[in-house]
């Protein structure tokens, strides 16, 4: 078999098309060429370059678990021309995919600790990697919190897991949606994510904190994990900047000196604070 | 170390005829109304007689304006990938200046190491490189500010110095020069061994490039960005013509039901290069374009890759629009305390 060029990429059958919300879909993906599915793997955190061929490139994350093999998920915003036209795909139509790219979520030094994930919105997806990964592997793991949030019931994704999650034992999970974003059937928290993450208080020791979402919940949340004792190189979270290569080669995803593509995406709050302002 | 022989320049028609029916396309400087092109050629004759430097470098020989990355087929709900015509030719670029051979180690840099860039690798493995040293400088070259010089061999497969009228020295330095002067051995006599820095022009060094490096990230935030920038219109000239920008965009483009995945050159100057689609954009105005363009090839680049994205060659000045020169630029950063 001829080596694959580094921009090729893999073709990839939509085995399943779920609406998560208006704009918001997960396709679960699978090789087309089944020796190529075999050999491939990832880890949580990584990245691709997910494509429609005539349309162009688009970069999400992974947003399926390492520990489920065979197939790939992406879920992903209608945003732009790449994902308007991946949205108007359908179950058994081929897109392209390269990856898997970037660094990862350190998942094995995390063994014996607790987890806690704090989360909004469309940020879940590359969360969701992780927790799947951590419930596949539950003994590694002492407490695994979920803070989720959404602007409303109707913006939350994966609600299926969602009310999966909620009935485990082994998992606690938080949902909140914004003031006003409720139903009269929604059972969860109405308000911030902050201000929701607060009030529950998770304990600090021995965790590690998990953050991805929205600027501004970034902003109001990093503060009171502080205050739960949380250290700076004890918060992770996930950089996202315009790419296109993927691979550190088409120079326009750094911040300061590092590409977030081939460095990150995955960053500690510690060395978040050392870069320079540039995501 | 580089054997080094005599060629004369009237021998290069013979050694020319003996590249071409090796197989290999030349390229060479041709003049084209006063600008200094690499156009393919059959003989020296056509070779532009005198010139400081060619308005363009050949960097688009080994990382063309646009090219195919991949080629493909949709058929209803099936996509097939067909074999791409991006194929290389074997191609001698004569007529290199030394500063322009060194950016080669700039490209090397950024497309080989890390992942091997397989479409960069077949042209760079493919192409020979006869540098030609600079006997005339002029007031925007800087190659001995950052590790060149005007007879500096790095990069270069062979490289030409003309002695005199009808003589070259020629220093030949790697297998693939070695290659070529074994087509035609009869052309390359004994007596190189002489000083050729005479015949080469003399740049002044004007700034001290590690110093540079070391005091970049420390004046990231100073308003020196915005008051250099002011006039920067963000035409992107300054990356088109640079032998050692290698960044690029990624575009698709279809005829029916055929297409092909393009990647062509971009440049931090655009505001759309990190523009994300929610509309927020890290570089959101031009002092932090060009702020990015400086820090990149002078602090990130020799940091992460221990090369210098700028080998002095001074087009970006000679040709910007509104008169920015890098130089002074440089000049003024360094004195920022
Ligand atoms: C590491 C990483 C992981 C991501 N994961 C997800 C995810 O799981 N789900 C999701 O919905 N979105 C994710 N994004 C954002 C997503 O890449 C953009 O929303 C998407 O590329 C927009 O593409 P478009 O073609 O629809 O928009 P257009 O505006 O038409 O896109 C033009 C081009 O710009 C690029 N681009 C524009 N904005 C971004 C951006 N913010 N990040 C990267 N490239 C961009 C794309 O390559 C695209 O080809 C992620 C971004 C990064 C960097
Ligand atoms: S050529 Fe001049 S005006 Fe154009 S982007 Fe470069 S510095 Fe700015
Ligand atoms: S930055 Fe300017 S002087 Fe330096 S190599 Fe590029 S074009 Fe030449
Ligand atoms: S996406 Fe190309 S350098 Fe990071």
């Amino acid at each position: 078999m001829e080596e694959k060029s580094l921009y090729q990429p893999y073709l990839m059958r939509i085995a399943a098309n779920i609406d998560e919300t208006p704009d918001v879909k997960t396709f679960r993906l699978e090789f087309v060429k089944e020796d190529e599915g075999k050999s491939f793997s990832f880890k949580a955190g990584q990245f691709g370059e997910y494509s429609v061929f005539g349309e162009g490139e688009s970069t999400f994350c992974i947003a399926s678990s390492p520990t489920r093999s065979g197939y790939i998920e992406c879920t992903f915003r209608k945003m732009g021309r790449v994902t308007k036209s991946l949205a108007s795909r359908e179950v058994g139509d081929i897109i392209g995919f390269r990856g898997p790219y970037g660094n990862i979520f350190p998942l094995d030094d995390w063994k014996g600790k607790s987890l806690l994930f704090v989360t909004g919105g469309i940020a879940l997806p590359p969360l969701r990697c992780v927790i799947w990964n951590a419930l596949d592997l539950r003994n590694n793991f002492k407490d695994i919190t979920v803070v989720y949030g959404a602007r409303t019931v109707r913006d939350l994704v994966y609600k299926h897991e969602l009310e999966e999650w909620g009935k485990r034992g082994d998992v606690k999970l938080i949902t909140t949606v914004d003031p006003g974003g409720e139903t009269v059937e929604w059972k969860g928290e109405v308000g911030f994510v902050p201000t929701v993450l607060e009030k529950a208080s998770p304990s600090s020791a021995d965790t590690v904190a998990l953050l991805c979402g929205p600027p501004i919940m970034i902003k109001l949340t990093l503060p009171i994990l502080t205050k739960l004792g949380f250290s700076q190189d004890k918060i992770f979270t996930t950089l996202e900047n315009r790419m296109k290569c993927g691979i550190g080669k088409c120079g326009r995803c750094n911040v300061g000196k590092y590409f977030v593509c081939k460095d990150g995406p995955v960053f500690t709050f510690a060395q978040v604070s050392q870069l320079p302002p540039e995501y | 170390m580089a054997d080094k022989k005599i060629i004369r320049k009237s021998s290069l028609g013979e050694l020319f005829k003996k590249i071409r029916s090796d197989g290999k396309r030349i390229l060479a400087p041709v003049d084209r109304g006063g600008k200094i092109l690499f156009e393919y050629v059959d003989s020296p004759g056509s070779i532009a007689p005198d010139y400081i430097q060619t308005t363009l470098s050949a960097k688009d020989t080994l990382l063309p304006r646009c090219e195919e990355m991949l080629r493909f087929r949709t058929e209803q709900k099936s996509v097939y990938l067909e074999e791409s015509l991006n194929r290389p030719e074997p191609t001698l670029i004569f007529g290199v200046r030394p500063c322009d051979a060194r950016s080669i180690a700039v490209l090397n840099a950024v497309y080989l190491i890390n992942y091997t860039d397989d479409i960069y690798r077949q042209k760079i493995d493919t192409t020979t490189i006869v540098g030609v040293s600079c006997a005339k400088c002029d007031e925007y070259c800087f190659c001995t500010s950052v590790g060149g010089s005007p007879g500096d061999t790095a990069g270069s497969d062979m490289l030409l110095t003309q002695m005199d009228n009808d003589i070259y020295l020629a220093e030949i330095l790697t297998d693939k020069g070695k290659a070529i002067a074994a087509l035609a051995p009869e052309l390359f006599a004994e007596g190189g061994d002489v000083d050729k820095n005479k015949h080469c022009a003399d740049v002044p060094v004007r700034f001290d490039v590690k110093d540079l490096s070391k005091r970049l990230p420390g004046v990231f935030e100073d308003p020196v960005w915005i008051a250099q920038s002011l006039r920067c219109i963000g035409c992107g000239t300054c990356s088109y013509v640079c032998p050692a920008c290698t960044c690029f965009d990624i575009q698709d483009e279809t005829d029916g039901n055929r297409g092909v995945r393009l990647r062509c050159w971009d440049s931090c100057g655009f505001a759309q290069f990190t523009l994300h689609t929610s509309g927020h954009n890290p570089r959101e105005v031009q002092s932090q374009r060009w702020r990015q363009r400086i820090m990149h090839k002078f602090s990130y680049q020799p940091d992460q890759l221990d090369v210098i994205g700028c080998v002095g060659c001074g087009r970006c000045s000679r040709t910007c629009p509104v008169d920015m020169n890098i130089l002074q630029h440089i000049t003024d950063i360094l004195e920022v305390h």
